[in-house]
C-alpha cells in the first residue's frame, strides 16, 4: 500500500477477487484441469467462498453463507492484499507464502489441494495485480 | 561448419566421499583461481552456467561447478539401497573437500548459494584454512522455516512442480521471464525427496548460532551476498549472521531473490564481479 493512501477497504479486496473468472486466462484453466475445489479468499472477516471446477473459477460468493463448507482459506489483511497487488510489489509483500511468513495472511485447513496446485493458486490470486484499486469497465 | 560450443567442459570425477565411491558430475571453465560452486537445495551446478559462460570471469578464475550426489547428473552412490536421502553438516562438508581434493585444488575459493551459502560458513568456521576465499550468496547461521517439507515428498503431490512452486516466491518479480523458468525447470526436475532431504541440513541440522563467533576472516575472507527479494534467507537474516563475525563483508542485492546466479544474471554479475576482483586482489594475487 502507498503510504500516502488510506488502508484499503475490505470491499475493495472482495471486488478484486470477484474479477477472477474474467481475469483466468485458457492456460491457466488448462494447468487447473484436475482441480475441484471450494475454498475461502479473501480477508480475515469478509472471506469469498470462491469454487474451481475442473480449472475454472465458477463461484465467487460473498459471505457469510451459513454451513457452507470449504477445503482450506487463504486470508490476508486488506493492506497484505494491496501489497500484493502492487504492480510490482516490494520485498516480502510479493508472494502468498511470503504473506504467511510475515504474519500478514493465514492458511487453514485441507492443505492438500492448495499445494498440489500451487503455482495455480500462486497464479490465480496474482491476476488483479496491477489493476487493482483502478476502475473497472466501460467507467475505466 | 564448427560447431558452437559453450566453454563449459563437464564430466565426471570418481572420489571417494567419506570412504564411498560415488561418481561426481562437474563442468569447468577458465583458468587461474580455483573458484568452486555450490548450488541450491533441490537443484543442480546448471544454476551456475552464466558465471561459468562469463569470460570476464574465466579469464581469472577456474570456474568449476559439481552436482552433489543425487542431484542433476551425479548419481546416489551404489551402495544406496533406496534409504531416505538426508543431507547433515557433516556429509555435506566431507563432500566439498573430498570433491575439491579429489580435484588436487589448491586453496579454491568457494561460493555457495542458499545451503550452500550456509555450509560456507561452517567451512569457514571449521576450514577456512583450506580457503582462500568464502562467499556465500543467501547465507545465515539459521533461518526461521516458512513451510512443512513433508509437501515436498508424498504421493498425493507431484514433488517436482510442489517444488518448483514453493521456491518460485523466492524469485524476485521483474527478472528474466526465460531464466525464472529456467531455474524453477532444474527443481522440477529433483528427485524424489531430495530437496526435501538437502533441507533436513538446513532446518534440523545445520543451526550454526552457537559456534558463527568463531570465523576468523584474517584467515579466510568471507563475503555475504543477499537479495533483496529472498524472504527465506532475508537480507535481516544474513546482516544479523554477519554482526557475529569481524570482518565479514555483507551487500544486499537489489532487484534479485534467492537465486541470483540463474534468476537475474546479468543483475548478480553486478554485484559479484567487484567481490571477485577484491579476492583476486587478496594476499597481492597476481594471476
Amino acid at each position: 500500500m502507498r503510504k500516502d493512501e488510506a488502508a484499503p477497504a475490505e470491499d475493495e479486496v472482495a471486488q478484486a477477487l470477484a474479477r477472477l473468472p474474467e481475469l483466468a486466462d485458457a492456460d491457466l484453466v488448462r494447468r487447473g484441469r484436475f482441480l475441484t475445489v471450494a475454498c475461502l479468499f479473501g480477508t480475515p472477516s469478509a472471506p469469498l467462498h470462491v469454487t474451481i471446477e475442473a480449472g475454472q473459477v465458477v463461484e465467487v460468493l460473498r459471505g457469510p453463507v451459513l454451513m457452507r463448507s470449504w477445503r482450506f482459506a487463504y486470508r490476508a489483511t486488506p493492506e497484505a492484499w494491496a501489497a500484493f497487488w502492487e504492480p510490482v510489489p516490494r520485498p516480502g509483500f510479493h508472494d502468498l507464502l511470503a504473506l504467511t511468513k510475515r504474519g500478514a495472511a493465514t492458511l487453514e485447513g485441507d492443505l492438500q489441494p492448495f499445494i498440489a496446485n500451487l503455482q495455480y493458486f500462486k497464479d490465480l490470486l496474482a491476476l488483479p495485480r496491477g489493476s487493482f484499486g483502478k476502475p473497472v469497465g466501460r467507467a475505466a | 561448419m564448427t560447431p558452437d560450443f559453450e566453454p563449459i567442459t563437464g564430466r565426471y570425477l570418481r572420489c571417494e566421499i567419506a570412504g564411498v565411491p560415488h561418481r561426481v558430475y562437474v563442468e569447468e571453465a577458465g583458468s587461474g583461481i580455483p573458484l568452486l560452486c555450490l548450488h541450491t537445495a533441490g537443484s543442480d551446478g546448471r544454476q551456475w552456467r552464466h558465471l561459468l559462460n562469463d569470460e570476464e570471469v574465466t579469464r581469472h578464475f577456474r570456474v568449476i561447478a559439481f552436482d552433489m550426489p543425487y542431484h542433476g547428473k551425479s548419481n546416489p552412490p551404489e551402495t544406496w539401497q533406496g534409504e531416505e536421502y538426508r543431507l547433515t553438516t557433516k556429509s555435506y562438508t566431507d563432500t566439498i573437500r573430498a570433491v575439491s581434493g579429489a580435484l588436487g585444488l589448491d586453496r579454491p575459493v568457494v561460493m555457495g548459494c542458499s545451503i550452500g551459502g550456509r555450509i560456507v560458513l561452517n567451512l569457514a568456521i571449521d576450514h577456512a584454512a583450506e580457503f582462500r576465499a568464502l562467499v556465500g550468496l543467501e547465507a545465515a547461521d539459521f533461518q526461521q522455516p516458512w513451510y512443512d517439507t513433508t509437501w515436498l515428498h508424498r504421493p498425493d503431490v507431484h514433488g517436482g512442480e510442489a517444488c518448483a512452486a514453493l521456491v518460485s516466491g523466492l524469485i524476485a518479480p521483474g527478472g528474466p521471464d526465460a531464466a525464472r523458468r529456467e531455474t524453477l525447470w532444474h527443481y522440477m526436475q529433483g528427485g524424489p525427496g531430495i530437496f526435501k532431504g538437502d533441507l533436513y541440513f538446513y532446518r534440523v541440522d545445520g543451526d550454526l548460532r552457537p559456534r558463527i563467533g568463531a570465523i576468523d576472516t584474517a584467515i579466510c575472507p568471507l563475503f555475504l551476498l543477499t537479495g533483496e527479494y529472498d524472504f527465506s534467507c532475508s537480507p535481516d537474516d544474513t546482516i544479523r549472521t554477519a554482526q557475529s563475525i569481524a570482518g565479514a563483508e555483507v551487500t544486499v542485492m537489489e532487484r534479485l531473490g534467492h537465486f541470483p546466479m540463474s534468476e537475474n544474471p546479468a543483475q548478480f554479475r553486478s554485484y559479484i564481479l567487484p567481490v571477485l576482483e577484491k579476492i583476486r586482489h587478496l594476499e597481492g594475487e597476481t594471476r
